[in-house]
């Protein structure tokens, strides 16, 4: 069943969520990595980050709470080994990118703009606990439009710029509304939410326990950008482990669902949906 | 070593001491098999538990008409010990395996080696034992646990290896004490060339420095706790110094879970610090 998403084609609604695929290579051992709409890569920052010390992900009921420091090789080490094995294996490649302020996302869009292979670029603004990470703290809707704005600049047209949020439904309306208007293709509807460690340490919630606050920011997503005439697509995600919660997502108006933590339980969850979701498979 | 994903069917449980021997049939699993290997489980039902659980690959046998049984041996203690410990003949179960980017590296050489195992930590070393064995490496054990019931398969263990040293913590079975306290000596009859750990982390610590006084090489099995086992969640840091002597972050489950002991940057591997 293809799909259009942000102004590409896709082979299939069911995207692999960012940070929930490792470097692809671990994904590509149960399914091919054509089987997805699209792998989005975990976040990448201009330079290496190591992430944090152990241990960075409990289990809560029906969720994880995880503080992994956003680990990543940087950007260069990431164009010159991750993408081009990521194309060879025929995924589409929505790169999530992660800055510490506007100028260092305009400087990493400007070289994934040469980068060959790049389908769209994912500004991840959900990251719950940005401040301890030193990274862009999209706290208010203004952040999230200059940050899409920025990044937008960057890219050549075509390559369209995703906005992750938090699945925060207080917010919700306003921000997607300026994220559209800053010229969002699509928001990414949720991120993880804030949480804590059991420590004390900041961390973010995701998993199906999130799913029904992430199911309520996609529909009023979708009215608010309805009623803003507004042309951005809304892609759900947070707590997505099986078909079902798939057409609850597209019923409520998305165009396509990112699967994430629930790849952790289950390393084929997202290509089971993606055949589930099929019209050949599916009937 | 690609692993696969099955719903696995309980063949047989089995209390042993304070342990359960979960066999599995779990189709293409046991086929794939190295020692140092291990499987992540999905525990309990309904997602509630997303994180998974980890168990090492404790043997793998032909049995009951199947040609790769893989039996695990479960210290029921927590949610998902507990739950997989209490499945019964028939009972499904999901399954990764088998996973583990680096399992135990053998020697080429046919050398003395001396294998440390700790509790049901020690469940991987059996398999390794016949391995070495057949290469003509002379196996030497060490097993510890605080007491007999929590010692695994000291009976076999005689049988696969040429000298076993037992201790536990309260004298019940061997010598009175821990691994640690009878790892010199160990190394020293033994006069091994590789130490093969599996346990809790102070004792990995302790046979890698032995090890290192030793002159011998440690391949130590690391038991972090591992979200996905699978490499997808990066939520398994062990801080490492690479070839190149630079400090980096490795992930358990898929550049580990063996890995060269004098790698590892215990101190901070302790503290919970990475790169
Ligand atoms: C490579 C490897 C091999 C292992 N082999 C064995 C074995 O052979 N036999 C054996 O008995 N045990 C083995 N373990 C240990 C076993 O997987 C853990 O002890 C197990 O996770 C404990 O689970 P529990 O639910 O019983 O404990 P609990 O006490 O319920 O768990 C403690 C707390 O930690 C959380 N938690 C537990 N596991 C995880 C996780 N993976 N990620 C995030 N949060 C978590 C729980 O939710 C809970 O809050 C192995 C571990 C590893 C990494
Ligand atoms: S446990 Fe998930 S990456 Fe290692």
């Amino acid at each position: 069943m293809s799909v259009r998403v942000a102004g590409l084609t896709l082979a299939s609604p069911v995207l692999v969520a960012s940070g929930c695929g490792g470097t692809g290579r671990e994904l590509a051992a149960y399914a091919p990595l054509s089987t997805y709409g699209a792998f989005t890569t975990r976040s990448i920052s201009r330079d290496a980050r190591p992430g944090a010390g152990g241990p960075t992900i409990t289990e809560t009921p029906a969720g994880l709470v995880h503080a992994t420091g956003l680990p990543n090789p940087g950007l260069d080490a990431f164009l010159a080994t991750e993408l081009p094995w990521l194309l060879t294996e025929g995924a589409r490649v929505v790169v999530s990118v992660v800055a510490r302020d506007l100028g260092e996302y305009a400087e990493v869009a400007r070289r994934l703009a040469t980068a060959p292979g790049v389908s769209a670029v994912e500004v991840n603004l959900a990251v719950p606990d940005a401040a301890e990470l030193g990274v862009l703290d999209a706290r208010e809707p203004f952040h999230v439009g200059a940050a899409v704005s920025t990044v937008l600049r960057e890219l050549p047209r075509g390559v369209p710029v995703l906005a992750k949020l938090r699945a925060d439904p207080v917010r919700v309306a306003e921000t997607v509304r300026v994220a559209a208007d800053a010229g969002a293709a699509a928001v990414v509807l949720g991120g993880a939410l804030p949480a804590a460690l059991p420590d004390g340490r900041p961390a973010g919630l995701s998993g199906p326990a999130i799913a029904p606050l992430a199911l309520r920011c996609v529909a009023d997503a979708r009215s608010a950008l309805d009623a803003a005439g507004a042309d951005c697509d809304v892609v759900a995600c947070g707590g997505i482990g099986s078909p079902e919660d798939a057409r609850h997502a597209l019923d409520r108006g998305a165009v396509a669902v990112q699967v994430g933590s629930a790849l952790f339980h289950d390393p084929t969850t997202a290509a089971r949906t993606a055949a589930a979701l099929s019209p050949d498979e599916g009937a | 070593m690609s692993p696969v994903h099955v719903t696995a069917e309980v063949l047989a449980s089995k209390r042993i001491g304070a342990f359960q021997h979960v066999t599995l049939v779990a189709p293409g699993v046991g086929e794939r098999f190295r020692p140092g290997a291990f499987v992540a489980v999905s525990v309990g039902t309904g997602g509630y538990h997303l994180a998974r659980r980890a168990f090492w690959i404790h043997q793998v046998r032909p049995l009951g008409g199947y040609a790769a049984t893989v039996t695990l041996v479960v210290q029921p203690r927590g949610e998902g010990t507990r739950w997989l410990a209490g499945r019964q003949r028939g009972d499904r179960v999901e399954v990764t395996g088998p996973l583990g980017g680096r399992p135990f590296a053998l020697p080429k050489e046919p050398v003395p080696v001396l294998l440390v195992g700790e509790g049901y930590g020690a469940a991987p070393l059996f398999a390794l034992a016949e391995r070495l064995r057949e290469r003509d490496c002379p196996v030497n054990l060490v097993l510890g646990a605080p007491d007999e019931a929590h010692l695994l398969s000291a009976l076999e263990a005689r049988r696969t290896a040429r000298a076993v040293t037992i201790v536990t913590g309260d004298g019940s079975v061997g010598a009175r004490g821990s691994v640690a306290d009878v790892l010199p000596e160990a190394l020293r009859r033994s006069g091994a060339a590789v130490v093969y750990a599996a346990g809790p982390a102070t004792t990995l610590h302790a046979a890698a420095l032995a090890a290192e006084e030793h002159g011998a090489w440690s391949q130590v099995a690391l038991e972090q706790r591992t979200t996905c086992g699978t490499g997808l969640c990066l939520g398994c840091p062990v801080p490492v110094v690479g070839e190149d002597g630079v400090a980096r972050t490795a992930r358990a489950c898929t550049d580990g879970p063996v890995v060269r002991g004098d790698r590892v940057r215990w101190d901070d591997l302790a503290r919970g610090a990475s790169a």
